[in-house]
């Protein structure tokens, strides 16, 4: 994944803020990468870029070789659906559909046959097979993320895009969180990308770059 | 006071974030309609007041058969009423060919006091200015035919001679007493004592006619009511024909309707956005609480925003109503020949009750709900918010709705019906919605069976089963009172229109001898007109009813007292009229049946009559009794010859009768009244033509002004139906963002957003379809008294704007998404 020349600004009562400056990454195929830095410095803001959930005052982002600025919405969903799995700080589990269901959801929404089925495996994989039929409200918030975790896997997406995945957690249950995401991780050969403020997990990784004032800064 | 202040600027605050717009939208549309309702048909009442106070001529009219007291003419022209009075009695008329008893009318300057007499002088008809010059008269084209005269000649009245200036083409007060009326020779009251006619023991009606402002009539009525003497009666407007009564009251009906809907839809409206509200404030209020508010400071902030906001949507809200009205005035153009009269203030402080009492009224549920968030609600959303509202917390807000209802329909009775009805429109919806949901919740768990698409739609609406129910229950209420207002609206004003078909009857002849009922047939047969009926009529007075003597002073409406004291025109018959219906007891079968009554139901409650009851007439001196063995309801608006009473032949057929017969007569064909008249001279021709005119005019006016006052409760209506698709939006708009995020093409967001959408409009629209075809039977039969027409139509119609409206709109409100970044979305929303 190769990131050029990216910038992000947003509009504000008193002109123009610049979260992102014409920043550069590149990350290899199965590496880890935390993205750290101060709160309001602009992490989540590039983790959307980089799954071409916002869009970018200029540059470019390219994925498997794909420009993903080049395509529409649609096109840009349809290769998160094949490439890219994405887990937010705050679940975002759609509140009408059971654990199951939630796990489905992307696997249909690909058309893959056998949705159930491997719905069913990566949930149990994840600790929930108990639990399948709950909705999100009956469910605590490790177990939430951890339906949110079994549904970014489930498509064994190339690229793994998380959002402070454990900032919602307590630390225990956070710890045993980012256990499940590098064993998941390992085990599917993904690429990893996180942003977190959590010093242990962001030294699990194998790279860490401090994002300050829109540039990106190795550590 | 602080509380006061912080409150105003948070509404400030709130109003730039956008967070009350769908709200005091909501609330302005919702008063801005009631206040143009209000505004208009207190216009157009005042102006239907004024048409009908034409057919009095008067605003009141004091009736005596003697001369009255001079206090009566004094009091009125104390409270600056104008009185002018007019006599009227039966009198000869000879011309040089023969003479004619005819109904003279005396007036003085002034007359008519409301409307217009027309005269005909030469080829054209126009309007009279002023009264017959003293010396002069006018005469109807009956009275002129009869003593074969023309305007120019001369004619004898009692002592006096008299020319014959016009040819009265007109009079506005003719309608009274339709069996009463000979010929017309109306003079100048001037000219009375010359004719030396009035003398001691003549039949004279004394009639004082006053007009002005309402106030003032209805207070003059209030003074001289308790002082009417024996044989002394008030006549009001209200006291007109009947047909124009309830012509009347079928205009007010359905403006009320119309306005009372537009209050209903405002609620809906105001429940939908006053519950976003609150979803989006607890938050907000979690956190006041902790930061040390307390319940009732965050009760009393939110209070006194909603106050703010209710005054200031509802002052919008009239003055929108008030601008509205005059564009809706402006439309009617000349519709109302009398034009409009000012609008009263009365709709502007109900505009701003209304909207200050709907809105808390059903905002104060959620604001209670509000206060009682827990602080951790903050920490932890999973603890659950407070608990749900339950229905009992809008009991308030349905009284005051109640209340607010019965005092704009003005009558309990209609707006019971519509409340009742629109409560059972809310059950059938909970029941129906929670039913589907049952009934399709399995199919989800079958793939295969049902695409991810409709699976999710499922899944989102069993979910929101209760957000669900309610958008059903809120749309549902919006196309119940579209369709009632559009296609049921149509059918009722239609059949109500068609009660006066073009062809009713528009002549009466009176006064037919037993012996002229045969040859009459033959003659009216011979001239196409071999439909007509002859009805025997006999006048008797109605002395006891079970043994007991019926006195006037038994009964408190005048129109019953009126009954009471003068002689009913009683008929026998064999068969039951075809617009008449038995609505208790039996109806004799055949002609040798025992002697029996039946009697008409209205006038049966009025006189206090009931099945079984013992009667006792007096008629030609003979009384006699029998027993009332059936009550018919009968349609009067059909200008049909009908009877209050009816006999069974037996009891009857051995008095002096005259027969009396109606028919339709084509404009153009008076050259055969005049052979008629030749041929039988001593029949009575009464022409209704101008009458019903009159009415059929008065009809469609009535239609137009419903149908303007409507278009206020379709803005109404789609701003329910607005708030019901607003009301998810957001949710809708997040979890869109999230399946975009798992990959969803714009197909299948667009597919799984119209699943739902369809289902919820299906359902909508088959509640709406049954609370319409209910209501609308209901209406019609209870409340209109008009035939029920089903109509197929309202079905397809209802599913089709359902689903369609529901769709669109839903697809309208989400759309955004699909060209959003979906970070952006969940930005803004999540």
């Amino acid at each position: 994944m190769q990131a050029r020349s990216l910038s992000r600004q947003v509009p504000v009562s008193d002109g123009v803020l610049t979260i992102l400056h014409h920043l550069d990454l590149e990350i290899a195929s199965g590496e880890s990468v935390a993205i750290i830095g101060a709160s309001g410095s602009g992490k989540s803001t590039l983790l959307g870029l980089l799954a071409g959930l916002d869009l970018p005052t200029s540059g470019e982002v390219h994925i498997n070789g794909e420009n993903l600025f080049a395509l529409d919405e649609d096109g840009r969903a349809a290769l998160r659906g094949r490439l890219i799995g994405f887990v937010f700080q705050s679940f975002q589990l759609l509140p009408a559909l059971t654990a199951i269901e939630n796990v489905m959801l992307p696997l249909e929404l690909a058309g893959t046959a056998s949705a159930r089925e491997l719905a069913l495996s990566v949930l149990q994989r994840v600790g929930l097979g108990e639990r399948l039929h709950h909705y999100p409200k009956h469910l605590s918030g490790g177990e939430q993320q951890r339906v949110a975790i079994a549904r970014a896997f489930a498509t064994q997406p190339k690229l793994l895009l998380a959002d402070e995945p454990t900032g919602n957690l307590d630390s225990a249950t956070g710890g045993r969180i980012i256990d499940l995401l590098f064993e998941l991780n390992r085990e599917q050969g993904t690429t990893l990308v996180l942003v977190t403020h959590d010093a242990e997990l962001a030294a699990r990784c194998g790279r860490r770059l401090r994002l300050v004032d829109g540039h990106l800064v190795a550590e | 006071m602080n509380l006061l202040r912080l409150s105003w600027r948070m509404l400030l605050r709130e109003w730039r974030a956008g967070e009350l717009h769908a709200l005091s939208f909501a609330l302005l549309i919702a008063v801005g309609g009631v206040t143009a309702v209000g505004f208009f048909t207190d216009r157009v009442n005042q102006a239907l007041t004024t048409e009908a106070s034409q057919l009095l001529a008067a605003d009141l009219a004091l009736v005596a058969d003697h001369e009255v007291n001079s206090e009566f003419i004094s009091e009125a022209s104390q409270r600056g009423l104008t009185p002018v009075r007019i006599l009227t009695f039966p009198s000869m008329v000879v011309s040089a060919t023969g003479n004619q008893l005819a109904e003279i009318k005396a007036v003085a300057p002034g007359y008519p006091l409301r409307g217009k007499l027309r005269i005909q002088s030469g080829e054209s008809e126009r309007v009279a200015e002023g009264i017959p010059d003293p010396g002069t008269v006018w005469l109807d084209d009956r009275l002129l035919a009869q003593l074969q005269l023309a305007p120019g000649d001369s004619l004898e009245l009692g002592a006096a001679r008299f020319q014959v200036a016009a040819v009265l083409s007109f009079e506005p007060d003719r309608g009274g007493g339709l069996f009463s009326i000979a010929p017309r020779l109306m003079m100048n009251a001037q000219d009375l004592p010359a004719t030396a006619l009035i003398q001691p023991g003549s039949r004279i009606s004394h009639r004082t006619l006053l007009a002005g402002h309402p106030r003032e009539i209805a207070a003059y009525r209030a003074w001289a009511a308790p002082r009417l003497a024996r044989g002394e009666k008030i006549e009001g407007i209200s006291d007109a024909r009947p047909e124009i009564r309830s012509a009347l009251e079928r205009g007010g009906k359905f403006l009320n309707l119309a306005a009372l809907t537009s209050l209903i839809l405002a609620a809906v409206a105001i429940v939908l956005s006053a519950r976003r509200f609150l979803e989006r404030h607890l938050d907000g209020c979690a956190v006041m609480r902790c930061t040390g508010a307390s319940q009732k400071q965050v009760f009393l902030l939110y209070l006194y925003q909603f106050l703010w906001l209710g005054i200031l949507a509802s002052l919008a809200g009239c003055l929108l109503g008030y601008g509205a009205q005059w564009v809706l005035a402006r439309q009617l153009g000349g519709l109302i020949a009398a034009g409009l009269p000012a609008p009263s203030w009365t709709p502007l402080v109900y505009g701003l009750l209304t909207g200050l009492a709907t809105l808390l009224g059903f905002a104060l549920p959620f604001l209670q709900r509000l206060k009682r968030v827990p602080p951790l609600w903050v920490l932890r959303r999973e603890l659950g918010g407070p608990q749900r509202i339950n229905l009992a917390g809008f009991a308030a807000g349905v009284g005051v709705l109640l209340a607010m209802l019965l005092w704009q329909a003005g009558e309990i009775r209609l707006g019971l019906y519509v409340l009742g009805g629109l409560a059972a429109v809310v059950v059938v919806a909970l029941l129906l919605t929670h039913a589907l949901i049952r009934l399709l919740a399995p199919l989800r768990h079958k793939v295969g069976m049902v695409g991810i698409t409709w699976r999710y739609g499922l899944a989102n609406l069993v979910r929101r089963r209760h957000a669900s129910a309610s958008q059903v229950v809120a749309l549902g209420l919006g196309l119940t009172a579209l369709l009632l207002l559009t296609l049921v609206r149509g059918d009722l004003l239609h059949s109500w229109q068609s009660t006066l078909p073009v062809h009713a009857p528009n002549r009466f002849i009176i006064n037919i001898q037993p012996d002229q009922v045969k040859p009459l047939q033959v003659f009216l047969g011979s001239h196409d007109m071999a439909a007509a009926e002859l009805f025997p009529m006999v006048r008797g007075r109605l002395l006891a009813i079970n043994g007991r003597a019926v006195s006037a002073a038994d009964y408190a409406e005048d129109r019953t007292k009126r009954l009471v004291e003068r002689e009913f025109n009683l008929s026998w018959a064999e068969r039951l009229q075809d617009d008449n219906q038995i609505v208790a007891g039996r109806w004799w079968e055949k002609r040798s049946a025992a002697a029996q009554w039946s009697v008409e139901e209205g006038i049966a409650k009025n006189l206090g009559i009931k099945l079984g009851d013992e009667l006792t007439y007096q008629v030609a001196g003979q009384s006699f009794s029998a027993k009332v063995t059936s009550l018919r309801k009968v349609d009067w608006d059909s200008f049909r010859v009908n009877f209050f009473v009816i006999a069974a032949p037996a009891l009857l057929e051995a008095y002096p009768a005259s027969y009396i017969t109606a028919f339709y007569l084509p404009a153009g064909d008076e050259a055969l009244l005049n052979e008629m008249v030749r041929t039988f001279p001593n029949l009575t021709v009464i022409d209704v033509a101008a009458l019903m005119n009159q009415v059929r005019v008065m009809m469609e006016r009535i239609a137009s002004t419903v149908e303007f006052v409507f278009l206020f409760t379709l803005a109404a209506g789609l701003m329910a139906l607005y708030a019901a698709i607003a009301a998810t939006r957001e949710e809708r708009m997040v979890e869109a963002a999230i399946m975009r995020t798992l990959g969803a093409s714009g197909r299948q967001l667009l597919l799984s957003q119209m699943a739902e959408f369809i289902l919820i409009g299906l359902l909508a629209g088959a509640v709406a379809s049954l609370a319409a075809t209910g209501l609308g039977y209901v209406l019609a039969t209870r409340v209109f008294h008009l035939p029920y027409a089903f109509n197929p139509w309202l079905w397809a119609i209802a599913l089709a704007v359902g689903v369609l409206g529901v769709t669109v709109a839903g697809w309208l409100g989400t759309r955004g998404v699909l060209r959003q970044p979906p970070l952006q979305t969940l930005g803004r929303l999540g």
